[in-house]
């Protein structure tokens, strides 16, 4: 399926870039983090990360369904 | 009653306005502030970065759990975005209430969870070197997750 993966702070860094288009078959959002992991380095893991689809904060489970937005948050650090 | 995100400077002041409340006897309010150091390194300047949207929808969250949680009355909150220099107010969190007890409390509550869940994020530009994200892995030396303000 077709996902849109946007990426902030470190993450957009070290992506290199803002967003980017993937054709994957990670079923969960957590599936897909490895693999976005792997794939731009990304050294944090998923328990201190967060993930927001199509403008929602959303668990690593939540399965993934086709033209989804997935965005990526590094550890937060407000304040 | 809610949070913000702004990239404007932040008044306390002036938002003192919205604990407003006549069965209000106390007031307790956090400012954070842009100071010039962390982990041993000299802090020049901080950056900070959101996600407005969902930023404000997770603050107006913890700000009505804080209001379900704690006997107050009032609760607002506010945190800037951009580049801010040092004795900046980068945040900024208030709550009225009757008594003081629930308002320090409900205060530092929502301070708490914000620094926990909202999606922001701040890079430290350093006075000598080069610049890092805070709390993330970078792949360079990592300053601690526990910083203050």
């Amino acid at each position: 399926m077709n996902i849109t993966a946007q990426y902030f702070a470190v993450f957009r860094e070290q992506a290199g870039r803002g967003t980017e288009e993937l054709t994957t078959s990670a079923t969960t959002a957590g599936e897909l983090f490895s693999e976005v992991s792997s794939r731009h380095g990304f050294a944090d893991s998923l328990e201190r990360c967060k993930v927001a689809i199509n403008d929602e904060l959303a668990s690593w489970a939540t399965p993934l369904n086709d033209g989804d937005v997935v965005l990526f948050f590094p550890p937060v650090a407000g304040g | 009653m809610s949070f913000q995100i702004t990239d404007e400077a932040i008044d306390p002041v002036a938002r003192k306005a919205e604990l407003d409340h006549d069965s209000a006897g106390a007031c307790a309010t956090f400012e954070g502030w842009v100071r010039d150091h962390n982990e041993g390194e000299t802090v020049s300047a901080l950056e900070y970065e959101a996600h407005a949207a969902i930023a404000s929808a997770e603050g107006d969250r913890i700000i009505r759990e804080a209001l379900d949680r704690f006997d107050v009355l009032k609760a607002s909150g506010v945190h800037r975005v951009g580049y801010l220099e040092i004795g900046d107010c980068a945040v900024w969190v208030g709550v009225s209430a009757a008594h003081r007890g629930a308002a320090f409390d409900a205060c530092r509550y929502i301070i708490d969870e914000l620094k926990q869940r909202v999606p922001i994020w701040k890079k430290e530009h350093y006075q000598d070197g080069p610049s890092g994200w805070i709390n993330a892995v970078t792949g360079k030396e990592t300053p601690a997750s526990d910083v203050d303000s």
